[in-house]
């Protein structure tokens, strides 16, 4: 595999230190991660990404509640999965929607899983 | 239901957080996963099934980074307990703001507790829920530790568990497994290992390793027999 490795430059102030981007929680790593996966596998150039990613800062600068840099990279992300057509606005509420009813319906101390998910994670 | 953000998600009761034993399998209507993890998990089960991603790259991705984000600091944490002992008296009263002491705060303001190993209790630290971890000192958890296996097997089966890790615990010595929430983390103070006197507290930082703080490793003399050292380094 080519070690396209993203140009974390071009995005709007990541957090970060010298050595690259930093984490407060897992599902930010998460979201990190499958940006730089989807890119590698070219279904959006890293360009794309960072106008989305900067669009989407932009639009919430006027709201009342400030968003950590993650939930803006999330909100980008599934906006441009839409825009690009490959997961609509349905299907993600839809999915939510079964992780929510599997994390209800897991007895405490076990973990959450999803059908088919399983074998997976 | 409401829309519960992250920093605020209450999952369990607090009075029975440590209560390893005691697993309540009845119901408990607090939600498990705040809106945006609901919402990763959604994009991420969709576009694995799409194959446009695969879980074990964005591992790689992931583990990539977080062996080098935060154990450093839980190191340090554990290094400056072992030399100042007024520190490490600190520490044990108020770990939050021992740690932060050391300029190592959490965004969500989550509480750290340190438990501490000795030659009669072994910690252990698990989340069987999700993976709540403590990020200001140990950075992102290892793949494994967010594993069902792990969080499952950390609870049932504790010594198994850590044979697997090859720590090969003596039966008189407890077993204490702390399983985290969103409010309060767990960081293991692992024994000082014999031979290290005369090193200061860089030299112990450096021994230290994320496992020893997790509980599934401990903190091995700087010249460990040969066979040890073999053990050690060969992987899996």
């Amino acid at each position: 595999m080519a070690s396209a490795i993203a140009d974390l430059e071009s995005l709007p102030a990541i957090p970060r230190d010298d050595d690259g981007p930093l984490f407060q929680a897992p599902w930010e790593a998460q979201a990190f991660a499958m940006v730089v996966a989807l890119h590698e596998r070219g279904v959006f150039t890293w360009q794309r990404w960072a106008d989305a990613l900067a669009r989407e800062i932009a639009s919430a600068d006027g709201s009342s509640k400030p968003k950590g840099y993650y939930e803006h990279w999330l909100a980008a992300l599934e906006g441009l999965l839409a825009e690009v057509e490959l997961i609509s606005f349905e299907q993600r509420e839809a999915r939510r929607s079964q992780w929510e009813a599997a994390a209800i319906a897991s007895p405490h101390g076990e973990p959450i899983r999803l059908l088919d998910d399983l074998k997976k994670r | 239901m409401a829309v519960k953000t992250c920093g605020s998600i209450a999952r369990m009761s607090s009075d029975h957080h440590h209560h390893h034993h005691h697993h309540d399998s009845g119901s408990h209507d607090e939600p498990r996963l705040c809106d945006t993890e609901l919402r990763v998990r959604a994009l991420e089960s969709l576009l694995v099934e799409k194959g446009l991603v695969d879980p074990a790259a964005l591992d790689a991705i992931i583990e990539n980074y977080e062996t080098r984000v935060g154990p450093r600091n839980g190191a340090r944490v554990v290094a400056k307990a072992w030399t100042d002992p007024q520190y490490r008296q600190r520490l044990l009263e108020d770990a939050t703001s021992a740690i932060a002491e050391l300029g190592f705060q959490g965004r969500q303001g989550e509480h750290t507790q340190v438990v501490v190993n000795d030659e009669r209790v072994h910690n252990l630290v698990v989340c069987t829920l999700c993976s709540c971890y403590p990020w200001p000192t140990l950075g992102l958890p290892p793949t494994w530790y967010k594993s069902a296996p792990y969080r499952a097997r950390a609870v049932s089966d504790p010594r198994g568990v850590l044979k697997e890790f090859g720590l090969r615990i003596p039966d008189e010595v407890e077993i204490r497994v702390w399983d985290s929430t969103a409010e309060m983390r767990y960081l293991v103070l692992p024994r000082r290992p014999a031979g290290t006197e005369d090193l200061d507290e860089e030299a112990l930082a450096a021994l230290v390793t994320r496992d020893a703080m997790i509980g599934v490793g401990i903190v091995e003399s700087p010249n460990p027999p040969e066979a040890a050292r073999r053990g050690q380094g060969d992987g899996r």
